[in-house]
C-alpha cells in the first residue's frame, strides 16, 4: 500500500497542469429518462444532439467536435454515428467509461478547444434500456467479469457492491442507517425534480425494510436502469457569448484509472491519488465549494468520495455524513437533483448526470430546488467495476461564470 | 453446521420434472486453465515465470511485469474470507431459482483476491481453502470449503451442485460378472447410493462372486447385455428416469497388437463390447440422463467411463485392445459436449493394468479392482472430470505432457 502511494505521489508530481483558461461547458441537456424504452440508444443520442444545436441555433455541421459515451449504442462507434447523424467532425471521442463518462469527456473536449482541434465540442451520453438488456450487459461487460465475476450468482454490480459494502462496514464501522441518511436526502433533493423516476418521499423505515437484493445491498441502496440522454456543449468563452448561452468555467478536473492495484478490497478511489492536486489547481479547498455532485452508483462510494476528495478523512465517512443534512437547503448539499439513486441511472448517461446538474445550478436555471448563492462545485465520476472494484475515477471543479 | 441431507422421498410421477439450466459456462480461452486444472481436481494460478507474481483473474499479461510468460501451477489454496454477501436477487434464470446464493472475497495467501462461491460453514473473517470445481456449465468456478472438513460438509447445496456425490443416489453398474463391477458395487452401496442396480447378461450362468454381490446392501440384479441393443434400451425404459450415475464396467481386455494378431474376431468383440457397448449405453440411457439434470437432490449426475491409461497412447503388447480404448475416449469427449445442457458430467477414469486374470503375464504395479472402484467414487466425490488411478496411470500422463513422441517410443517392450 504505502509502496503505491509513493508511485502515485510520484506520477502526480512534476509539471503543474495548464488551466483551463478561456475555455467554458454550457448548455446543459437531459432527454427526460424513462424506465424501459424501444427505442435505440441512437435515438436517445439523436435527441440530445438536436436539443443541443436547436437551443444554440446551431447546424449540425456547425459542431466540429463530438465526443460520446453509450454502452448500447454496437455494433456502432462513434464513428458510423458521424455518419449517422450527418456530423463532420474533425475531433471525435468515444468515451464508454461509464460513471467517470461525463467528466472525462469534458476534460478532452476542454484541452481539445484549448488547443484548437475543435470550436464546439458536443459531449453526448446515452442509453437505452429494453427489458432484457440488462441482463446482458451485465453478463459481457468485461473478460473479467465475464470470466471471474458473472458465474458467481449473477448477482451484478449488486454482488460487486455488497461485497465492497459490507468490507467498509466491517473496517469503518459504517451502518444501514448512515446509508439510508444519504438515500433520503437525495429523494428529498428529488422530490422537485420532474423527470425522476423515484419521487416519492422516502422515510427510514422504507429504506430499512426494503427488500434485501445481495446483504447488505437493499432495495433504496441500488439505481434503478433506465434509458436516458444527457448532453452539453464545451467551446471558447467567447463562443458561447456571441451564442448567448450561459456558460461555467472548468477549474480543475482529475482522472485516474486502476489505482491501489494492491488493495485486497477497494476502500478508496484514484481520487486520494489526485485529491491535492485538483484542489491547488482550482484554487480552492473542500469548505469553498457550495454543493457537491458525488457519483451515486451506489452510498458507500459515496461516503469514499467524501473521504478521498477531502472532505473528511479516510473512515470518518460515516461520522461526516451523520454530521450533515445533505439537502440544497441543508447543510452540505449534495447530489441537488436526486442523484441516479432518485433520478435512475440511464446507463452511461449516469456518469453526466451530476455535472450537468452542477451546469443548471451555478448558471442559475435548476430544474428543481436551487441551492442557495451556488458559486462552486466539485462533481465526481466513477466508473467500470471491471472484476471486484470500480476502476476509473475522476472529479471536476466547476464555477460559476460571473 | 452443514444440515445432513434427507433422503428424498418417492417421486410424485405427476410433479412436472424441473428443466436444468446452466449458470454462464462462457470463458476466455485463457481462464479455461483454471477448467483444465478443475477437471482434475488441481488448484491451480497462473504464475508469472519472470516475476513470480501470482495472478487472477487469468489475464495475458502478467499485471507486475508485463510478461506473457503465465501458465498455471499448482500453487497453496489457503485464504482469508474476507467479505460475504447473500445475493437474493439474480438476472440469471439458474441462479434465480437457486438463491440465496452466498458469494465472497477471498484473499489467498499466496496474493490475489478471488471472487468465490462460498460452502455453508465458511465464516466471515475465517480461514479458508479454495478449490476450483467444474459448476452446472462445465466451467471452473472457485468454491471456498471451511479451512478443515466439518460434518456433512459434501451434503452444502452449493457444493453438491459441483460434485456428483453418490450419496442417495441410484447408480447402475453395467456389468457385474467381472471384479470390477462387484468391486464398484461395493464401493458405491458403502458411499450411500441409495440403489445400485447391477447389470447381469445371462443371469443364469453362474460365476464366482455371485453371493457376495447378492449380499451388498442395496444391491439390484437387474437384467443387461451392454452386446444387445435390445437389452439396453428395455433396461432403460425400465430404470432409466430413476438412474442417476452410471458406471460402465463392461470390459474385454485381450492382448495382441494390431499387426501381430490373426483375424478380426477378436477386434470386433473389442469394438462390440466396449465401442458400441458405450454407443447402445449413451443412446437409450443418454436423452433422460440429460432431462433429468436438475431433479432434485438425486438428480442425474454422472456418466462413468473406465478406460486404460493406453486410451492416451498405444501400449503395443495389447495394441488392439488400446485402439478400442482410445474410439471409447473420443466419444466420451462427445458424451460431455451432449450432456453438458443438463449439467451431467462425463467421468473418464484412466488406470493401468488391473490386478484381474487378463493381466495376469504384466509386472506390477497394478491396480485393484476395490482401489479403482475407491478412485471412481472419490473422483465423483470431488466433481472432477479426468481421474488417473495408479501409478502407470500417473506415470503415462507425466510423460505424455512432457513428450508424447518420446512416450511413443518408450511403449515398447
Amino acid at each position: 500500500m504505502t509502496q503505491d502511494l509513493n508511485q502515485a505521489g510520484r506520477m502526480a508530481s512534476g509539471k503543474t497542469r495548464k488551466s483551463y483558461d478561456g475555455v467554458v461547458a454550457c448548455l446543459p441537456v437531459t432527454i427526460p429518462y424513462r424506465r424501459y424504452s424501444t427505442n435505440s440508444a441512437h435515438w436517445w443520442l439523436g435527441r440530445a444532439l438536436h436539443e443541443l444545436v436547436t437551443r444554440a441555433g446551431l447546424r449540425p455541421t456547425d459542431i466540429d467536435g463530438f465526443a460520446v459515451s453509450s454502452f448500447t449504442v454496437g455494433p456502432d462507434t462513434a464513428v458510423g454515428l458521424t455518419q449517422h447523424f450527418g456530423l463532420s467532425p474533425r475531433w471525435l471521442d468515444h468515451i464508454p467509461f461509464g460513471g467517470a463518462s461525463g467528466i472525462v469527456a469534458l476534460r478532452r473536449a476542454a484541452r481539445a478547444v484549448q488547443a484548437g482541434d475543435a470550436e464546439i465540442v458536443a459531449c453526448v451520453a446515452a442509453d437505452t434500456n429494453h427489458v432484457d438488456s440488462f441482463r446482458k450487459t451485465l453478463s459481457t461487460f468485461s473478460r473479467f467479469a465475464q470470466d471471474a465475476v458473472y458465474p458467481y450468482g449473477s448477482g451484478g454490480a449488486n454482488a460487486s457492491f455488497a461485497l465492497i459494502t459490507k468490507n467498509y462496514m466491517n473496517s469503518y464501522g459504517a451502518r444501514r442507517e448512515d446509508f439510508a441518511k444519504l438515500c433520503i436526502a437525495q429523494r428529498d433533493n428529488a422530490l422537485s425534480i420532474p423527470h425522476a423516476l423515484m419521487k416519492k418521499k422516502l422515510t427510514m423505515d422504507e429504506y430499512m425494510s426494503a427488500r434485501p437484493i445481495a446483504d447488505p445491498i437493499h432495495l433504496f441502496d441500488c439505481v434503478m436502469p433506465c434509458a436516458g440522454a444527457e448532453a452539453l456543449l464545451v467551446c471558447r468563452e467567447d463562443t458561447a457569448k456571441s451564442l448567448n448561452l450561459p456558460f461555467v468555467r472548468i477549474l480543475s478536473t482529475v482522472e485516474r484509472h486502476n489505482a491501489f492495484p494492491a488493495d485486497p478490497m477497494q476502500v478508496r478511489g484514484g481520487w486520494a491519488v489526485d485529491v491535492d492536486e485538483l484542489w491547488s489547481m482550482a484554487g480552492r479547498k473542500p469548505g469553498d465549494v457550495d454543493f457537491v455532485e458525488t457519483y451515486d452508483d451506489y452510498p458507500v462510494i459515496v461516503m469514499m468520495q467524501l473521504e478521498d476528495l477531502g472532505f473528511c478523512k479516510k473512515g470518518e465517512g460515516p461520522d461526516f455524513v451523520r454530521s450533515h443534512s445533505f439537502t440544497n437547503d441543508g447543510s452540505f448539499p449534495h447530489n441537488t437533483s436526486g442523484g441516479q439513486l432518485s433520478v435512475g441511472q440511464a446507463g452511461a448517461a449516469g456518469g453526466s448526470l451530476g455535472l450537468i446538474e452542477a451546469m443548471r445550478q451555478l448558471t442559475a436555471q435548476p430544474l428543481g430546488t436551487a441551492v442557495p448563492d451556488a458559486k462552486t462545485c466539485l462533481v465526481s465520476g466513477f466508473g467500470m467495476i471491471n472484476y471486484d472494484r470500480g476502476l476509473s475515477s475522476c472529479a471536476a471543479i466547476l464555477a460559476r461564470a460571473a | 453446521m452443514t444440515e445432513p441431507l434427507v433422503r428424498p422421498k418417492r417421486k410424485n410421477p405427476l410433479r412436472r420434472t424441473r428443466q436444468p439450466l446452466s449458470p454462464q459456462g462462457v470463458r476466455s480461452r485463457t481462464a479455461h486453465g483454471l477448467t483444465a486444472a478443475a477437471a482434475e481436481g488441481r488448484f491451480a494460478l497462473q504464475v508469472c515465470l519472470d516475476c513470480g507474481a501470482v495472478v487472477y483473474p487469468p489475464r495475458d499479461a502478467c499485471p507486475s511485469c508485463l510478461s506473457a510468460r503465465l501458465p498455471f501451477r499448482d500453487v497453496d489454496r489457503g485464504g482469508t474470507l474476507l467479505a460475504e454477501t447473500t445475493v437474493q436477487t439474480s438476472t440469471d434464470p439458474y441462479f434465480r431459482e437457486r438463491t440465496p446464493w452466498r458469494v465472497g472475497s477471498v484473499k489467498l495467501d499466496v496474493g490475489p483476491v478471488v471472487v468465490a462461491h462460498l460452502h455453508g460453514d465458511t465464516v466471515e473473517g475465517g480461514r479458508v481453502r479454495l478449490e476450483f470445481k467444474l459448476d452446472k456449465s462445465g466451467s471452473a468456478v472457485a468454491i471456498a470449503l471451511p479451512a478443515k472438513d466439518t460434518e456433512n460438509m459434501a451434503d452444502d447445496p452449493h457444493l453438491r451442485e459441483m460434485t456428483c456425490d453418490p450419496k442417495f443416489r441410484r447408480v447402475l453398474i453395467t456389468d457385474g460378472r467381472n471384479v470390477v463391477g462387484q468391486a464398484m458395487a461395493k464401493a458405491f452401496s458403502d458411499a450411500g447410493a441409495s440403489i445400485v442396480f447391477v447389470g447381469l447378461a445371462d443371469a443364469w450362468k453362474p460365476f464366482p462372486g455371485l453371493d457376495a454381490l447378492r449380499q451388498i446392501e442395496r444391491v439390484e440384479i437387474v437384467p443387461l447385455d451392454v452386446t444387445d441393443t435390445e437389452s439396453v434400451t428395455e433396461q432403460a425404459e425400465q430404470n432409466g428416469a430413476r438412474i442417476d450415475i452410471i458406471v460402465n464396467t463392461a470390459e474385454h481386455v485381450r492382448s495382441g497388437g494390431v499387426v501381430d494378431r490373426h483375424g478380426l474376431t477378436v477386434a470386433r468383440e473389442e469394438m462390440d463390447i466396449r465401442y458400441l457397448g458405450l454407443l447402445r449405453l449413451a443412446q437409450a440411457f443418454g436423452p433422460v440422463l440429460r432431462s433429468r439434470g436438475a431433479d432434485g437432490v438425486n438428480s442425474a449426475a454422472a456418466f462413468v467411463n473406465l478406460l486404460s491409461v493406453h486410451a492416451l497412447m498405444n501400449w503395443p503388447a495389447y495394441g488392439s485392445h488400446s485402439a478400442t480404448e482410445a474410439a471409447c475416449l473420443s466419444a466420451a469427449q462427445c458424451m460431455r459436449a451432449e450432456l453438458r445442457p443438463g449439467g451431467v458430467k462425463v467421468l473418464n477414469v484412466f488406470f493401468g493394468p488391473l490386478e484381474t486374470e487378463w493381466f495376469q503375464t504384466v509386472p506390477p504395479p497394478k491396480v485393484s479392482p476395490a482401489a479403482l472402484a475407491s478412485a471412481v467414487v472419490r473422483a465423483l466425490k470431488q466433481g472432477v472430470e479426468d481421474a488417473f488411478v495408479g501409478d502407470v496411470a500417473e506415470d503415462v500422463r507425466q510423460r505424455l505432457a512432457v513428450n508424447p513422441k518420446a512416450l511413443e517410443r518408450e511403449m515398447v517392450g
